[in-house]
């Protein structure tokens, strides 16, 4: 992985610790322009520590960091937004940036919440406030999208779509994408490396590289190690018998 | 009609209000009544050491709570103590000592209870420059970083995350605070200042459903708390400072029938 024009954010070695306990350690990755990175990992295995490392959130992290991007969209595992501040999703979405009323309209439109526009924040369902994360995420049109969990909560087939559009947005935009998620079924598909984390980082590589690793199979069982293998499969059309995986 | 002194302590009140309403919104919003409240104690030892150097009062407070701000701040970092815990300890310590210098400073005579509570009278033409001045250049600087500030306020992480510097954002919002405890202490008395960032924002807070609404009541109310409660203070010879609390905690009151109103009209 040589840093070239299209590196938006390159982590080396990275770790980060807190209270003497490494949350995560030795993290190498890189994300360009127009590609999808998919952290996947048990709980606590420090992926959404690796994301803020990447952001810049932690400072005093080990290793190194290179950011050659400050359009950033950002959407954090969790946000609690206090009852105190009276919020609508309209000033939600021009939180970090001044948007015109056309493109806050399309991004939620595209998110598939244009109608709750004036609502207040604190009423909405998880779901339909994930989709406001997400809107408001892309609708800087940023050059790197970190995303945490972005559809927990969202619908079964509102999951499918975002993720649709996650990979849509990517293409048209450009941009790159760092993508946190335990969705091993739907991420795959459309991610173009993966980086399985375990307190340090256990494999990583294309999906179907990552199916095939040991230590993948025994941190997820071999159920998971199917699951990739199947997408891969339908992604370029590979077909073997027993669940083989054949390259192209 | 009015006497001069109480025409300089309206146009006072009206500058300090103008001021507290945006300031005293993000109080409410960051969760940092008890943070005023040690900057106002602290102001204390600010006017003793304006008195025994012969330095302006308000340039005085600003230096000494600006000091307290950045103490508390390495005691956050260096210490294990809670916050509260630490408030609590610069607040009390810093007031307490302020008293004790005030009781080596025989040679002067001073109006304690002005101090504590606000003094109309004690409004000079020097005082109003000093508040519209100060005033605008606070509001100016505010609005210079309202959108990392309100950003951070939101969600520290994606403002961090996305470029904002919320840190710097926290840091220059302090210094404000400091600035407008500093100009406003005369009108309000130091242990009154909190009420008067708080409770008109709070009672906004009853009647806004956008933040940008919630400013703009929050300054109403603090306007209208002061021109009501000047008036009776003229009348019923109070102090000032208690009289324009009192004044918003009346609109307050009023602020709770609308949320009784609007939840009624929910069922």
């Amino acid at each position: 992985m040589g840093t070239n024009s299209n590196t938006l954010v390159k982590l080396k070695n990275a770790g980060y610790q807190q209270n003497d306990k490494w949350l995560v350690k030795g993290v190498s990755l890189e994300v360009e322009k127009g590609k999808i990175v998919t952290l996947i990992g048990p709980n606590g295995s420090g992926k959404s520590t690796t994301a803020k490392i990447a952001l810049g959130i932690y400072k005093k992290f080990d290793g190194e960091v290179e950011k050659y991007t400050n359009k950033i969209g950002y959407v954090p595992q969790k946000v609690s937004i206090d009852w105190t501040l009276p919020l609508r999703v309209r000033d939600f979405m021009v939180l970090t940036e001044n948007l015109k009323e056309e493109a806050i309209d399309e991004a939620l439109s595209l998110t598939g919440v244009v109608h709750l526009k004036h609502k207040n924040l604190g009423n909405l369902s998880g779901g339909e406030f994930q989709r406001v994360l997400l809107a408001r995420a892309i609708s800087k049109k940023p050059e790197l999208l970190v995303l945490d969990e972005p559809v927990q909560g969202v619908d079964f087939t509102g999951e499918i779509a975002l993720y649709e559009l996650i990979k849509k947005i990517s293409e048209e935009l450009n941009c790159g994408i760092l993508l946190i998620s335990h969705d091993l079924h739907t991420v795959m598909s459309a991610t173009d490396h993966v980086v399985c984390l375990n307190g340090h980082v256990c494999c990583s590589g294309s999906p179907s590289d990552v199916a095939k690793n040991n230590e993948y199979k025994a941190l997820f069982g071999e159920q998971a190690a199917q699951t990739l293998s199947i997408y891969e499969h339908k992604h370029d059309h590979v077909h073997s018998n027993e669940g083989e995986i054949k390259k192209n | 009609m009015f006497d001069d002194f109480f025409i300089r302590a309206l146009v006072a009140g009206i500058g300090v209000a103008f001021v507290t309403g945006p300031l005293g919104c993000f109080v409410v919003w960051r969760r940092l009544s008890y943070f005023g409240d040690t900057l106002a104690h602290s102001a204390l030892l600010g006017v003793t050491m304006a008195y025994s150097f012969e330095f302006n009062i308000a340039i005085s407070v600003f230096i000494i709570s600006s000091v307290i701000a950045l103490i508390l701040i390495q005691l956050q970092r260096k210490t294990n103590l809670p916050g509260d815990a630490l408030l609590g300890l610069l607040a009390h310590s810093s007031l307490a000592v302020g008293l004790v210098v005030i009781g080596f400073l025989t040679f002067i005579r001073f109006d304690i209870m002005g101090l504590l509570f606000g003094d109309i009278l004690a409004v000079t033409v020097n005082d109003l420059i000093i508040i519209w001045a100060g005033g605008a250049l606070i509001l100016l600087v505010l609005k210079l970083i309202w959108k990392p500030l309100f950003a951070s306020t939101v969600n520290y992480e994606l403002a961090e995350a996305e470029g904002l510097n919320p840190d710097r954002a926290k840091a220059i919002f302090t210094i404000l605070m400091a600035a407008i405890i500093a100009i406003s202490i005369k009108m309000v008395g130091l242990l009154l200042i909190t009420g008067m960032l708080i409770i008109p924002a709070a009672m906004a807070r009853n009647i806004s459903d956008n933040p940008q609404k919630m400013v703009l009541f929050s300054i109403i109310g603090g306007l209208l708390s002061v021109i009501i409660g000047l008036f009776s203070s003229l009348e019923f010879n109070t102090a000032s400072g208690p009289s324009i609390i009192t004044a918003s905690l009346v609109l307050f009151i009023l602020s709770l029938l609308k949320i009784k109103q609007s939840i009624q009209l929910k069922n």
